[in-house]
């Protein structure tokens, strides 16, 4: 039976996980290649969430529990303090990063992945990953 | 040319993708016949490929043209991708990444549309 973080379930966490790597690295990359001096708060944050997803992929693609947790938990703060920031204040951020308004631009999906990637941690932890 | 293509590869990706999720549903593993339809996706994201760089070269309106190629590349290297891993995959959440890859090709040939008409 595999066990690691990275089979069975997982793999689609990290399929996921993988996708918004490098959606978000991708995207900041461009803008701060072509336009850095736009929204250089906006820009540098959406690097650092494209950092923080190409950990968390890593992590978990790898069976490491506690950078996965670390990493995902502060995409979890991440999320929600960019995603209040940017809903009381609009002039904080003039372009939109990945974690804008909770994710909405994403469908929410960057609100609601560090829930399923927290939870799929502590399952592992508690060594209960069959499916 | 562009339209056509990237409509195609856009609904049979998110058709394939509904697919999936019944497959996941009912714990089922890829099937053959699954792994013809993901090879057409494929098939359709290379022509996409090329008929974008061809219109990409002979239009003069302003297409953004890096983010727009960079699109076309990794839809390309998605469908490869997103097989390998849901074969390797012995539970019923192979089909799950399957789910995951064609969604993704869906959106993204959405994106490519809205690139190319600006």
């Amino acid at each position: 039976m595999a066990d690691g973080l990275q089979h069975g379930f997982g793999r689609v966490v990290v399929a996921v996980y993988a996708v918004f790597a490098l959606s978000a690295s991708a995207r900041s990359l461009y803008q701060l290649v072509t336009k850095a001096s736009e929204a250089p708060l906006a820009y540098a944050l959406s690097a650092l969430a494209g950092v923080i997803y190409i950990l968390a992929t890593f992590a978990l693609a790898t069976n490491r529990r506690w950078l996965a947790a670390a990493s995902i938990g502060f995409e979890l703060v991440g999320v929600l303090v960019v995603g209040l920031l940017t809903v009381f204040d609009e002039t904080l951020f003039p372009d939109a990063t990945v974690w804008s308004e909770f994710g909405a631009g994403y469908g929410f999906v960057p609100l609601v992945l560090p829930f399923i990637g927290l939870a799929w941690v502590l399952k592992a932890r508690r060594g209960n990953l069959a499916v | 040319m562009i339209d056509g293509v990237a409509y195609t590869v856009g609904w049979l990706s998110l058709a394939i993708a509904l697919w999936a999720a019944w497959k996941t549903i009912r714990h089922t593993r890829i099937s053959d016949a699954m792994f013809y339809a993901i090879s057409a996706v494929e098939v359709g994201t290379i022509v996409l490929l090329i008929a974008g760089l061809a219109g990409l070269a002979s239009t003069e309106r302003n297409v953004e043209g890096a983010v727009f190629v960079s699109y076309l590349v990794t839809l390309v290297l998605i469908p490869p991708v997103t097989l390998v891993w849901g074969v390797a995959e012995k539970s019923r959440w192979g089909t799950g990444v399957v789910l995951i890859g064609m969604w993704t090709v869906g959106i993204m040939a959405v994106r490519v549309l809205q690139l190319w008409h600006g």
